[in-house]
């Protein structure tokens, strides 16, 4: 729950504001992702780099989700390349399996139709760090050290709380306290470390900020972390598919250190340079790879965006408002069902936003789908209450007259009710948009694009600019829509209703 | 014209209408009188098939009200409301002719009948144009008479047409409306607890208390020979009012 808040916060914190897919032919292009780190983005970009120098075309959907989102829309066939450790995979995804072996892995992955290369060249385990005067304050150089020091304050990365070889085992093995710990988001442990606000973090091996703060790794005495070799995962059948994808990608086989990447990761999150840039320049080093990165100017990028967002937004109010209208009306003319309608669309308002868009992947995959499903389900409550609200407060007295007139029920409701209504179910609807405009921006956790995107990113590299790039076009789109519809208003509202009474 | 027969209605397990007997013959103008909460609304309500009865017959001109009925009745009836319940969302005109447009009456028709009821009710026809907010009191009760009038009812039913005024204005529209059912020689039912204005139109008054019919008749003969000490007691109370 914890998590869910802060990954929401994180994204409405920095703006208050979504794209549709760029047209693509499924059997041509080749579907890359990345997990939500550094590390992650620039193996995806590496990949992508050379699946396009063997003549595919590569969509990298970068930061797409966490572990078991990736996995499973490998198997479902929403992606098909992305970058994994064997541990995690050992570990975690097919835990029940209790793998030993590589071998072993292999062949648990081939029968669910996924392939794997060899090991990129570099480990990249998780280790437990702590500022070096707070461990040498305490003399704790072990992680078995910490069982004599319960007082300090754990800060564990969101995915590391709830991994089944993360803190739950980590702390069963060693028999450490720690009812304090609390998740939070990699990238922020780092900062809350630093800045005191905790004192032990779990970090990757590989994370360029383990020599920028200086921190002190703690031994693994009880040798609890298992080898976390990095390697591409792909879809068994790119090849026939794809041929040449899986060669491409085994040329990446043994081409890493832990030194390369650690400094990969430097220069994209503490010197600010792209992963595409730093990807670039790996792959003309390591392969000889030239003229495969693509970098998309920032009006590019804004445009991309902004038709994402747009697709997103105007996709579920579309819906919303087909919807949502109708059952205003059935409430307000069937009041028992009526209450049952708005204690419906009510209770969807209550499910966290990040939980929703997770419960829909397994009916509707990733990407925009989910993301539209949830826009639509959220819009409806301001929409149907509003709706239901403005039929309702229609003085008696005018309903009345409208009977007497023996209106029929449609004229009445077409004429007269609706009329009545509109400037209610108008303020309704300019609520959900901003709203949704707001809500869209959650799209880019689950892959949909739009103005979240950058967000995410920036987030993730501690880069305001990055942050402003996603949140101020959204604060500006809500503006703007809130002004069109104001002009919609002009002319939905009966100008009877916008007069002010004659003194 | 209209009658009520032992008709009974209760609201929430208030009995709101007692048993109640009620006679209106065509062409007559009969006031239903009494305190707040007598049941003189709910008589017209009745009338309208606005209410139904819990028991007892409604009926128009013979015919019983009931959900076949209903939508017949209602065409030969002009309704007005205290506060004119005209439609905000429309001007003037488009409140007068909604009914007739709905009908599919020609723009001709529809026109011919605008003229006659803006001299009949004396409406500025500049006025039409307006929206009800931009209407006095007096002009949106003359657009809801109008509205009323356009299908050239049988019967005019009224719910404290000029309840919502102030006296100089009431003055001149209580004037117009009784020239109206005069020359118009419609059946008319209204509702008052103005004893004066019950007098100024009434061909006979009825006088309604806890949802029955205590006296009917002249307020003359109520005040010499009053059927109950309550009647005595609510015309002394108005009389104040009569004399000024």
């Amino acid at each position: 729950m914890g998590r869910r808040l802060l990954q929401i916060q994180r994204v409405l914190v920095a703006t208050l504001i979504a794209s549709p897919l760029a047209a693509q032919d499924p059997a041509s292009t080749i579907v890359i992702a990345s997990k939500s780190f550094t590390e992650a983005v620039i193996l995806g970009e590496i990949a992508a780099g050379v699946v396009r120098n063997a003549g595919y075309v590569a969509d990298h959907r970068r930061e797409l989700g966490g572990t078991r989102v990736l996995f499973n829309a490998l198997m479902s066939g929403d992606i098909d390349v992305y970058g994994e450790y064997t541990g995690t995979i050992i570990q975690e995804i097919l835990a029940e399996l209790d793998l030993q072996t590589e071998d072993e892995l292999r062949a648990a992955l081939r029968e669910r139709g996924i392939l794997m290369t060899k090991p990129l060249g570099f480990n990249n385990s998780y280790a437990i760090g702590m500022r070096p005067e707070t461990a040498a304050r305490l003399g704790v150089s072990t992680i078995s050290d910490l069982r004599g020091h319960p007082e300090l304050r754990i800060g564990m990365s969101n995915e590391f709380m709830d991994r089944g070889d993360g803190w739950p085992s980590l702390r069963r093995a060693y028999g450490l306290a720690g009812d304090n710990a609390r998740g939070l988001d990699h990238d922020l442990a780092y900062r809350a470390l630093d800045g005191g606000d905790i004192d032990v973090m779990d970090v990757y091996t590989t994370d360029a900020e383990i020599s920028y703060y200086g921190l002190r790794l703690l031994e693994d005495d009880l040798s609890f972390f298992r080898t976390y070799d990095a390697v591409y995962l792909y879809r068994a059948d790119l090849e026939t598919r794809a041929p040449g994808v899986a060669a491409a990608l085994r040329r990446l086989e043994d081409t890493m250190s832990e030194a390369s990447i650690s400094l990969m990761n430097a220069q994209v999150k503490l010197d600010g340079e792209a992963e595409t840039a730093v990807a670039g320049v790996f792959l003309r080093e390591a392969l000889s790879i030239t003229g495969v990165v693509r970098e998309v100017s920032f009006g590019g990028r804004l445009w991309l965006r902004t038709k994402e967002h747009l697709f997103l937004v105007s996709i579920s109010m579309t819906l919303g408002i087909i919807v949502a209208i109708p059952l205003g009306i059935v409430a307000f003319r069937n009041p028992r069902l009526g209450q049952g309608i708005l204690g419906a669309v009510g209770m969807i308002q209550t499910v966290p936003a990040l939980a929703l868009l997770v419960f829909m992947i397994p009916v509707l995959g990733i990407y925009a789908p989910p993301a539209i499903a949830a826009l639509f389900l959220y819009s409806l409550l301001p929409m149907v209450r509003n709706t239901h609200t403005g039929l309702v407060s229609i003085p008696p007295s005018i309903e009345e007259s409208a009977e007497a007139l023996d209106l029929s029920s449609w004229a009445r409701l077409l004429q007269v009710e609706l009329p009545l209504a509109s400037p209610s179910i108008m303020a309704g609807v300019k609520t959900a948009v901003v709203i949704n405009i707001g809500f869209a921006t959650l799209g880019a956790l689950i892959g949909a694009g739009g103005y979240g995107q950058p967000i995410l990113t920036g987030i993730r590299l501690d880069d305001t600019s990055l942050i402003l790039e996603g949140a101020v076009p959204a604060a500006l789109l809500a503006l703007l829509v809130q002004y069109l519809f104001g002009l919609i208003e002009r002319v939905v509202v009966p100008k009877g209703l916008r007069l002010k009474r004659a003194a | 014209m209209l009658r009520l027969e032992s008709v009974t209605k209760s609201y929430a397990g208030r009995r709101v209408i007692d048993d109640l007997d009620l006679l209106v013959r065509a062409g007559e103008t009969a006031v239903l009188i009494g305190p707040s909460g007598c049941g003189k609304s709910t008589a017209l309500r009745l009338l309208l098939g606005l209410a139904v009865p819990d028991s007892g017959r409604v009926l128009f001109d013979g015919i019983p009200v009931t959900r076949e009925t209903v939508s017949e009745v209602r065409r030969r009836v002009g309704y007005v409301i205290q506060d004119g319940g005209l439609f905000a969302h429309m001007t003037a005109r488009e409140n007068v002719t909604l009914k007739a447009r709905t009908l599919k009456w020609s723009t001709a028709r529809i026109a011919v009948r605008l003229e006659e009821l803006c001299e009949l009710t004396n409406f500025p026809s500049d006025g039409l144009d307006r929206y009800p907010v931009e209407l006095s009191g007096g002009q949106r009760q003359r657009v809801a008479l109008m509205r009323g009038l356009m299908l050239d009812p049988d019967v005019l039913l009224l719910d404290e047409p000029l309840g919502a005024l102030d006296p100089m204005i009431r003055f001149s529209l209580q004037e117009d409306l009784r020239h109206i059912f005069k020359t118009l020689g419609k059946t008319v039912t209204l509702v008052t607890h103005d004893l004066s204005e019950a007098v100024f139109f009434g061909d006979r008054i009825v006088l309604m208390r806890e949802g029955r019919v205590i006296q009917q008749g002249s307020l003359e003969s109520m005040t010499r020979e009053p059927a109950d000490p309550f009647v005595t007691e609510f015309v002394n109370a108005q009389r104040g009012h009569l004399l000024s």
